[in-house]
């Protein structure tokens, strides 16, 4: 159908119903932490505002968990109906460990989110805070185990062949605690209080822009920008580390994410910039080049050998022109956050924070930001490590369950019809429910001394910082 | 000792999905109801009955599909492409109905598109479960380790039939649900419903048990031969107790025991389903022993689950005892 076999179709299904999956628990891992810090803070602090946010961000957050939780469900059933060989080899190792997922963390989540929803007033405060403190839990639960049964599916150690092709568990603790594993989670995790916390951001930013007394708005955008400044330098290092545990355990990827088809054995491998990636020469056309630092960044010295696409056979090589564009758009947002977290702190340390518009512009533009790293990243891993499912092990073609390609291409259209128009409206939803105001303004006298406290006489003649009301 | 791994994690596994069918069976049932309520704040009553437990019901689905990924990994490999159409079916309506729990709050002219994108989603939904269902009973082709089938072997008059059946049962389960749940105007109407769903819910059950040993000869065997016999008439026997609470329940206003009536008729169908397919788990052909995982995937998984299921039961329990009792639609929850 439209020329497409069915498992290119398939992939595509797979592609596309992970894809928009992702979104879902990339927002939700980090909003239900927030959620439960807030919680926190009004518990502690007794401070209304804290609880006036909660409420705020409750019920964003209710409805994209009610998405992810949906679009979850397909997922879990995406294994047996398109995968289905990959299903029956793999099931004894990583089902086990999707069990966990479920056991632990889903029944975690969904079990006090009615509380955390609707029981405030009937449960009282201190067990709600503990109901969602068990979402909040619920839902890094999850990401353990899911980014567990990814990274063992790269990286698999721990287990041995059957006489009917199955994989069989040997050693649990080997398989959970995989190599890529403990890289991949600490970048997931991070991924996701990134992509919170630029969101939250960019809702405080649009509410400063409209109206910078709005005390919520500027607890909100505080905050976020807070935890974009810890976050953002913490997430670069762990890329760092993953991207050197990637090029110990999945060579062929890292070439492909570096452009790079003929091999360093000498080291002083240079760092492509950018370019146009063609397979079929087995060049980077057009490129822009920085002598010896992809070495560098590889390998952290000038003389370790750093491997090429040609040193594998071509039915072996991930398709690089993919690896290579989306892993540019990664690095480039997550060095962008970073610019705005040292622009708010800058802006912070001089006492502007809440008056600088630009710096709100920029905060509102790069509210997407995460959720587009976080697909370009997974784009970059779960492209670049094909032809595989179970990397050097099993191949994506002899994974493929026995559905016919009519089948498979007319779910596929569904899939796209039904999320698009309902997590459209869901988007729309959402976006509807951030431009609400908090309608709690900071007294106009409170101000004044905050204006003085700068460190900096600027504030005082932008135009900008007068009032509008 | 003599300690059958498989056996264990079979009845596990029927226990999440008998837990599935109830817990989510009563909130597919208030959406299937959903049209014949009048009234737009009978309608948000309704639905805030289930508001707050229905992703908790749902996870016991995730449950069922993920732990036979788990421990029966060549069940789920078969079952999954023979049902490829139902199954579809079945996560694009539970996309339609879960996300109308939020949408409908969020908008006031849009509100009757997520009431209709509720009832088609748990209609639809219950349909494909019922014709899942059928399709199992009947039997699925296998060719060593794979489904040997085409892509519409799922359907048949007998498919259809357990279909319509369990959207029946489901709307029973609402109605049943509604009327321990609710006071006033949606009491009455669920009281209803619950009659005329409670009806149909027998006759259709009743078809469909009456048909299921002329399937299979083993089915017959199981149900008919000597002294099988002895123990399966108590299922017919037990629906009928159940079937006389419900009447009796119904008739003298003791509101909890018209559900407690359908969740024992669930209880009961579902035996009657592990009798006719012991041992197998994808009839004809693979037995539980077949399609199990190696032991050292079930002990693992099992470790975990003999503390963690508890632990969910807890909590749940929790869950429902702090929205218990009738609902107060004064105390709005959005």
């Amino acid at each position: 159908m439209f020329g497409f076999d069915a498992i290119e179709l398939a992939r595509i299904q797979f592609a596309f119903t992970v894809s928009f999956h992702i979104i879902f628990p990339a927002f939700s891992i980090g909003l239900a932490s927030y959620l439960a810090v807030l919680n926190g803070l009004h518990l502690w602090t007794g401070r209304e505002i804290y609880l006036k946010l909660f409420n705020y961000w409750k019920t964003i957050f209710a409805v994209a968990f009610g998405m992810g939780v949906v679009s979850g469900i397909v997922m879990s059933y995406q294994f047996g109906t398109n995968w289905s060989v990959f299903s029956d080899k793999a099931g004894p190792v990583i089902g086990p460990l999707m069990g966990y997922e479920v056991l632990s963390a889903f029944f975690l989540e969904a079990g006090f989110l009615g509380v955390m929803l609707f029981g405030r007033e009937k449960v009282g405060a201190r067990a709600h805070f503990f109901s969602t403190l068990m979402v909040a839990i619920g839902t890094l639960g999850s990401a353990f185990w899911i980014l567990s049964v990814n990274s063992w599916m790269q990286t698999p150690q721990g287990h041995a062949m059957n006489d009917v092709g199955q994989f069989v568990p040997v050693d649990w603790w080997l398989i959970v605690f995989n190599p890529s594993f403990p890289y991949r989670l600490v970048h997931m995790v991070l991924a996701a209080y990134l992509t919170t916390a630029l969101v939250v951001g960019a809702v405080g930013a649009l509410h400063l822009l409209r109206e910078r007394t709005d005390k919520g708005a500027r607890v909100m955008f505080s905050m976020a920008m807070g935890m974009l400044i810890v976050v953002a330098p913490l997430q670069i290092i762990a890329g760092d580390f993953h991207g050197l545990n990637t090029l110990a355990y999945q060579p062929a990827k890292i070439a492909a994410m570096e452009g790079h088809f003929d091999s360093h054995p000498e080291g002083g491998a240079p760092l492509i910039l950018f370019g146009i990636p063609n397979a079929e020469t087995e060049t980077v056309d057009y490129k822009i080049e920085i002598p010896y630092l992809s070495s560098l960044i590889l390998t952290h010295d000038l003389t370790s050998p750093l491997p090429g696409l040609k040193d594998f056979p071509a039915d072996e090589r991930p398709p690089v022109g993919i690896v290579f564009w989306s892993f540019r758009v990664m690095v480039a947002l997550g060095f962008a956050m970073l610019g705005l977290g040292i622009w708010a702190l800058v802006l912070r340390l001089r006492g502007t924070m809440y008056d600088r518009k630009w710096l709100h512009r920029a905060a509102v533009a790069m509210g997407p930001a995460g959720f587009v790293a976080v697909l370009a990243g997974w784009i970059t891993t779960e492209v670049g490590r094909q032809p595989w499912t179970v990397y050097g092990l099993l191949s994506t073609t002899d994974s493929v369950a026995p559905i016919e390609a009519p089948a498979v291409a007319s779910s596929l259209i569904a899939f796209i019809v039904v999320y698009f128009v309902l997590f459209g409206a869901g988007t729309f939803y959402i976006l509807r429910l951030m431009n609400r105001r908090l309608e709690d303004r900071i007294p106009l006298t409170s101000i004044g001394p905050i204006r003085t406290a700068g460190t900096t006489p600027a504030p005082a003649v932008d135009d900008n910082f007068i009032p509008t009301e | 000792m003599e300690f059958d791994l498989a056996f264990i994690w079979a009845g596990l596994i029927a226990f999440a999905v008998l837990a599935y069918v109830i817990l989510d069976g009563f909130d597919l049932g208030v959406g299937i109801l959903f049209p014949f309520m009048r009234g737009e704040a009978n309608k948000d009553l309704a639905m805030n009955t289930v508001a707050p437990v229905w992703d908790g019901n749902e996870t016991w689905l995730v449950l069922g599909g993920g732990g036979l990924f788990a421990v029966f990994p060549l069940a789920y490999a078969v079952i999954m492409p023979a049902l490829y159409v139902p199954i579809i079916v079945m996560l694009l309506a539970l996309v339609f109905r879960g996300v109308a729990f939020e949408f409908r709050w969020r908008t006031t002219r849009g509100k009757f598109l997520w009431d209709v994108s509720f009832t088609f989603g748990s209609f639809m939904a219950a349909l494909a479960q019922g014709i899942a269902l059928g399709a199992l009973v009947q039997g699925i082709a296998v060719e060593g380790r794979a489904y040997a089938g085409g892509n519409w072997d799922w359907l048949s008059p007998f498919s259809v039939l357990t279909g319509v059946a369990l959207i029946c049962a489901y709307g029973l389960m609402g109605a049943t649900w509604l009327v321990m749940k609710t006071d006033g105007p949606v009491r009455t109407m669920a009281r209803r419903m619950a009659k005329w769903t409670g009806a149909a819910t027998l006759v259709l059950v009743g078809l469909v048990s009456l048909i299921t040993p002329f399937l299979n000869p083993l089915y017959l065997e199981r149900w008919f031969g000597f002294p099988n016999v002895l123990f399966s008439v108590m299922v017919p026997a037990a629906i009928l107790v159940a079937a006389l609470v419900f009447i009796k329940g119904l008739r003298d206003e003791r509101d909890a025991w018209p559900f407690l009536a359908t969740i024992a008729l669930f209880v009961l169908s579902f035996v009657g389903l592990g009798i006719s397919f012991y041992p197998y788990m994808v009839p004809p052909s693979l037995t539980i022993r077949d399609v199990a995982a190696p032991d050292e995937s079930l002990w693992f998984l099992l470790a975990g689950a003999l503390v963690l299921v508890p632990m969910i039961l807890a909590y749940t329990g929790y869950a429902y005892w702090v929205f218990r009792g009738k609902v107060d639609p004064a105390g709005g929850y959005h």
